[in-house]
């Protein structure tokens, strides 16, 4: 027989003790929020607003106006006009824009002989971005035509599309390298908030502090080796995907690791921040899991960064993830350069930099 | 006589709760120093303000005579620390625990080569040395802890209730390795709440609720108690204790075994007959010499009354 009684009290023993751990009860109450946001207002899977660039080799009336057609749809956002399909193809590796939209020098004769009218570049490893350009091929353009005699009568498609870096679009070629930062994130910050929180909650940090030991000692000493484990994970993952999902690797793997090192930085800079806040290694685990959900649902590795509305872009836009989630997929599916990609670069430095004088400022070599 | 330590006016308050109240210290060089009193009476506070872990609320201290406010960085090379709870890498073995803990306060490793071997040897972990220190059992643990503390050979030792998880024999083997390092001129502050531990101190100050009760050597404390004490042998030792307890100038009766001790204010001139006048029986009353427990009640006691 079992006492209702005895039931009863551990109960209000739970919710007692509950109540007095205030990350745990704040976690409660966040995770839900945040996930309830993040799906229900910032997810968006309709993919819009798609930068892109156009080339305009006929320099017509015409091609503007189409153009026109074109970003009428809000499908796509044009961003920047190129000279040359070759300066689109550079800013689509740079991942300045993600398709280029290129009208012929033969357009307005193309027109009449109901053919093709142009051709999109796509950048397809992200598989939601080709649909959704490719639904744009067959755009009716007919009534964008003031001459009637110019009505098309055949379903030519309106555009071409060439796909780059995926033609086949797998899914699995873009998922794979951002799989590195979904799965460097949760370990990195993971490893290194519960290391130091472990030591305090052992009591191994009231010896340590009594110590000559410096704080920024300390915080390096406990980062270098997640470095090697960090790139040791991403190994593991893009030579998996390129053994079983033919994944290619089309930049080379001094970018691939210069990339992974500058995101492994960030994330173990995080971890100790989290590390010096959390008390105990329920308490970090929690709060990288905070970090964690935004970064798997608003880096872009799920749902394409263009496509989210401007205030979970901002969101986006502070986490690592999101700018390694650029940089590896620059690097490893459009053969991109780490120094292509600046701007990431920098910001992941300029993060591990902040981050370690804030952990290491945080970190008082005080009880109180 | 040198000092090692000196502190005026120290405390330390956590939000409202005063944990040191205005504690005056002076802890000579090369002796060992006892902080005697029950638990959170704020001996471990005490110490981790004079090894600079906590910041004085209020007072001052200067430890081996740098001020432990300022100069807490230069004075963690000079000083040995053992806390409480056992702070070593549990998943480390002993010899690597010292290895790093040595290499943490930069000592070459030629020099590491030397120490820890005759350390591993003068605490008697030679054969333990690749044990895990998370399977050493609690004395040889506190030995490692020991060790580790005098590793970067300290002047001044700070010991925070070191045999508190400890078997008396362990204890006195214990002991036996702080009067060596004593000997060879390492000062060592260490808390305690056994008495037979605190008797072992050069000097003592007892402690209770933040506050300095008294100070001095133990024996010296003995003597100077304010209190006689009688030993009283008879039937019915529970209700005798409560008719005792009722006594004007009884300061406290404890039972021991068949026996129970009584604490007589001094001012009583012959306590032996004072007791049986006021039992109006001629119970079997010895006056006996005071123990360091007996120090300890009246000392604590007379500031609650």
């Amino acid at each position: 027989m079992f006492s209702l009684q005895r039931i009863a009290s551990v109960v209000q023993k739970e919710l007692k003790q509950l109540s007095r751990d205030r990350m745990t009860f704040g976690m409660v109450v966040m995770i839900p929020l945040v996930q309830l946001l993040l799906f229900g207002y910032a997810i968006n899977t309709d993919v819009r607003h798609i930068p892109v660039g156009v080339v305009d080799l006929s320099g017509s009336a015409a091609a503007r106006i189409i153009e026109q057609a074109v970003v009428a749809t809000q499908v796509v956002e044009v961003k920047q006009y190129f000279n040359t399909p070759a300066e689109a193809e550079q800013a689509i590796v740079r991942g300045d824009v993600r398709a280029a939209l290129v009208f012929p020098t033969d357009l307005s004769a193309r027109m009449v002989r109901e053919e093709v009218l142009a051709q999109w570049l796509v950048d397809a490893s992200d598989t939601m971005i080709s649909s959704a350009i490719l639904q744009l091929r067959q755009m009716p353009l007919d009534q964008l035509m003031v001459d009637p005699a110019l009505h098309r009568a055949t379903h030519q498609p309106s555009f071409e599309v060439a796909l780059f870096f995926n033609p086949t679009r797998r899914s699995a070629v873009n998922i794979v390298p951002g799989l590195t930062a979904v799965i460097l994130t949760m370990t990195m910050i993971l490893f290194t908030s519960t290391a130091i929180v472990r030591e305090r909650e052992r009591g191994n940090l009231e010896l340590l502090i009594t110590t000559p030991i410096r704080p920024i000692e300390l915080m390096i000493g406990k980062i270098v080796p997640y470095i090697f484990i960090g790139l040791l994970q991403v190994s593991i993952i893009l030579l998996l995907g390129n053994i079983v999902f033919e994944v290619p690797i089309n930049g080379s793997l001094f970018h691939v690791y210069a990339a992974t090192l500058l995101f492994i930085a960030a994330s173990l800079t995080l971890g100790l921040i989290i590390s010096t806040i959390a008390k105990t290694q329920l308490q970090a685990m929690q709060m990288t899991i905070f970090v964690l959900l935004p970064s798997i649902l608003l880096s872009g590795f799920m749902f394409p960064y263009e496509a989210m509305p401007k205030l979970a872009q901002n969101i986006a836009e502070i986490l690592p993830a999101t700018h390694f989630m650029r940089m590896i997929r620059g690097v490893v599916l459009r053969g991109a350069e780490v120094q292509v990609l600046v701007y990431d670069s920098l910001w992941l430095l300029g993060f591990s930099a902040l981050g370690l004088i804030l952990a290491a400022l945080r970190f008082s070599k005080r009880l109180d | 006589m040198p000092v090692a330590i000196k502190a005026e006016g120290l405390s330390r308050k956590f939000g409202d709760f005063v944990a040191v109240d205005n504690v005056d210290l002076s802890v000579p060089a090369a002796s060992i120093y006892g902080f005697l009193g029950p638990n959170g009476c704020g001996k471990s506070t005490t110490i981790r303000m004079l090894c600079g872990l906590l910041s004085l609320s209020t007072g001052r201290a200067e430890v081996l005579g740098l001020d432990v406010a300022k100069k807490a960085e230069q004075l963690r090379t000079r000083i040995g620390y053992m806390t409480q709870k056992f702070s070593l890498y549990e998943d480390l073995s002993a010899k690597e625990n010292l290895q790093f803990m040595g290499q943490i306060y930069s000592i070459s490793s030629r020099e590491l080569r030397k120490r820890i071997p005759a350390l591993l040897d003068t605490y008697s972990l030679t054969e333990l040395k690749n044990r895990r220190a998370g399977a050493l059992s609690g004395g040889q643990r506190q030995r490692l802890a020991l060790a580790v503390a005098t590793l970067h050979q300290p002047d001044l030792l700070f010991l925070d209730e070191p045999t508190s998880s400890v078997d008396p024999e362990n204890r006195r083997d214990f002991w036996e390795k702080l009067f060596d390092l004593c000997d060879s001129g390492t000062s060592i502050l260490v808390s305690t709440h056994y008495m037979d531990e605190a008797e072992r101190c050069h000097r003592l100050a007892i402690l209770e609720a933040g506050k300095l009760r008294a100070e001095g050597a133990p024996l010296d404390l003995m003597e100077q108690m304010g209190a006689h004490v009688i030993e009283i042998e008879a039937d019915n030792l529970r209700s005798l204790k409560s008719r005792l307890l009722k006594i004007e100038n009884v300061r406290s009766v404890a039972q021991q075994g068949i026996r129970l001790r009584v604490l007589v204010d001094r001012l009583v001139n012959d306590p032996v007959s004072y007791i049986q006048q006021a039992l109006a029986s001629p119970l079997r009353c010895n006056l006996v010499h005071p123990s360091l427990e007996d120090v300890f009640v009246t000392v604590t006691n007379s500031e609650r009354q």
